[in-house]
């Protein structure tokens, strides 16, 4: 897995460096000795920016180089995103600064008066004889092109590096795992465990694992008691409800928002019947028929918790989820372990 | 019982009372018609039980049935309308007085979805009507919360936590599947804390195993300061968030910075 991603690098920067030699100007060399009269005065070398130069570049190398290796050594979970995001933004700023000493210090600068001559061509010809002309201070043009290049391919290859997690290449199976399983407790956002006698119709309430992290993507619940009599789970989830409490995961299954409008009709008759919202972009869920996406975006139903009541009447699980909980992924559809 | 004021009323009564008749069902003493208030002919100085039964049979009972039994499955009442409405016996005060004191009720359509507008009713009617719904079940009684005994921070968090998710940070109100959410603003602290318990319409209702009174009055204190949210950048722009602030950000910002670069390049060329 590793090693793919250490292929991908390598042949990123094989096709840029094939993609180099182009740009070297062999040929323009006769052309320039076609006038033996100078427009611009030729600049006394500067090497010491010169040097500046490459360092610049080779900074911006090893940032992202860094980048792509950061992004290798943490796992998914634990990616530090200020150590990414100071390594890119480094990684750009060093690429400034080598163009700033090159514009500053490397280019004879020649002002042109006019706007560019679209009309006379003897002109446009001169204008491109001022620029081939400006490089004159370069010394050791290859050596600054082929950092350039190494700098700008370092910056290709980090911004590509994130590519991988999209691709069926990344571990994801901390995704795979919840802290739920059979007789686990619920508790509320403050530890206290919640019985079913309390859960009441026409509201509800968050719940978490009895003593699982509950930042965890399958930790928080959204429990809500409803008329059992009208509950249509689907085949395999009898039992599930027990008294009508129902438990569903509380993190949105398109974008991985929180779940937390719970629309309740006073008057089934006349309003829109029972709903869980998701207020990010609206997927809307039927907790009638175990969590079925009825509105919006999300593609799958809202995993749901199977329950039951232990014999001190707090709500512990029967099992784990229906199916993976959170945004989707290429294996999401899988059964959880 | 209840007579009529005007001639209009009256004979939007006497056409509901000819429909229900040729519908065969018993009708209320007096429909409401689609527009206006029906009100006995002499109301007393003091609200009454009395004055309540009768306003509501006149302005109520066409989809609330009588004496609040509820109806169940579209029934033609005053003004062409299907009455249809949730039965009202347990209630109580708490609920009558939030619909009635916010304007959400009388409804000109059981379809449509109430939202706080003119109150049609006079103070001292609102009284009577809270009462004789009261005295129909056991209902709970009006809340009287003390915001100032709240703590700001305490419901910024408890806002969050249970009521953001609709109606926004800043209580600007939002939409559901199906509904819009009300704003906030303008709503006093004993409608704040009824429609908290009671969850008017698609709301979810709050009990006070999930929301104390304490806590409660710490989110109505929340929600009474964003009347008037401190803003801090000079302007609010609505306090709806982040769609407008990027317009403000591309259509006004970006320009001017645009104008200075060029008044900038100007100078340096003059």
């Amino acid at each position: 897995m590793r090693l793919w991603r250490w292929l991908v690098g390598f042949v990123l920067i094989r096709l840029l460096r094939r993609g180099k030699p182009a740009e070297e100007p062999a040929e323009q060399l006769p052309r320039r000795r076609r006038r033996p009269d100078r427009i611009i005065p030729v600049g006394t070398p500067e090497r010491r920016a010169e040097l500046l130069v490459v360092l610049f570049f080779a900074l911006a190398v090893v940032c992202g180089i860094a980048f792509v290796v950061t992004y290798g050594i943490y796992k998914p979970r634990q990616l530090p995103d200020e150590a990414l995001g100071l390594e890119m933004g480094l990684c750009l700023i060093f690429i400034a600064s080598a163009f700033t000493v090159i514009a500053k210090r490397l280019v004879v600068t020649e002002e042109l008066e006019e706007e560019y001559p679209s009309e006379s061509p003897e002109e446009q010809e001169e204008i491109v004889e001022i620029v081939h002309e400006s490089g004159s201070r370069i010394t050791r043009k290859r050596l600054l092109v082929g950092a350039g290049a190494g700098a700008g391919g370092a910056l290709g290859l980090a911004s590509l590096t994130t590519v991988v997690s999209i691709g069926p290449f990344w571990a994801t199976g901390p995704l795979d795992k919840t802290p739920w399983k059979r007789g686990v407790r619920l508790v509320d956002e403050e530890g206290r465990p919640l019985s079913a006698a309390e859960v009441e119709e026409r509201t509800f309430y968050t719940a978490f694992p009895d003593g699982a992290d509950p930042e965890l993507i399958g930790s928080p619940l959204i429990v809500i008691r409803l008329d059992p009599s009208k509950l249509t789970l689907p085949p395999g989830r009898a039992g599930w409800a027990p008294d009508g409490i129902l438990a569903f995961s509380k993190v949105c299954t398109h974008a991985g928002c929180a779940v937390a409008l719970y629309r309740k009709p006073t008057f089934t008759p006349v309003e829109p019947n029972v709903a869980l919202v998701c207020p990010c972009h609206y997927s809307t869920f039927d907790p009638f028929t175990g969590g079925q996406v009825i509105y919006g975006p999300a593609g799958r139903p809202l995993p749901q918790l199977p329950l039951m009541i232990d014999a001190s009447g707090y709500l512990r699980a029967a099992g784990n989820f229906s199916a993976r909980v959170g945004p989707g992924w290429w294996n999401v559809r899988s059964k959880p372990t | 019982m209840s007579t009529a004021r005007h001639t209009r009323p009256v004979l939007a009564a006497a056409l509901a009372a000819a429909l229900l008749a040729a519908a065969g069902i018993a009708a209320p003493a007096a429909a409401a018609p689609q527009s206006g208030i029906v009100r006995p002919d002499s109301e007393p100085t003091q609200p009454s039980v009395q004055l309540g039964s009768e306003l509501f049979a006149g302005n109520c009972a066409s989809c609330h049935g009588i004496a609040g039994a509820g109806i169940q499955s579209p029934r033609p009442g005053a003004g062409g309308i299907l009455g249809q409405g949730p039965p009202l016996k347990d209630v109580g005060a708490q609920a009558a007085d939030f619909y009635l004191s916010t304007g959400y009720m009388p409804l000109g359509n059981p379809h449509l979805q109430p939202y706080t507008s003119r109150v049609l009713f006079s103070k001292k009617e609102i009284r009577a009507l809270t009462m004789y719904v009261a005295s129909l079940g056991n209902g709970p009684p009006i809340p009287d919360p003390n915001p100032a005994a709240g703590k700001l921070s305490e419901g910024l968090q408890l806002f969050t936590l249970h009521c953001a998710g609709c109606h926004q940070e800043v209580a600007r109100g939002g939409f559901v599947t199906g509904a819009r959410v009300p704003p906030l603003q303008g709503e006093n602290a004993r409608q704040i804390a009824e429609a908290v318990r009671i969850g008017p319409y698609l709301m979810p209702k709050f009990p006070k195993s999930q929301i104390s009174d304490a806590q409660l009055n710490s989110i109505i204190k929340y929600v009474l300061a964003q009347n008037d949210p401190p803003n801090r950048g000079g302007w609010g722009i609505g306090n709806i968030g982040p769609i407008p602030e990027g317009l403000v950000t591309w259509w006004i910002a970006v320009p001017l910075l645009i104008l200075v670069c060029l008044l900038l390049g100007r100078k340096l060329q003059g």
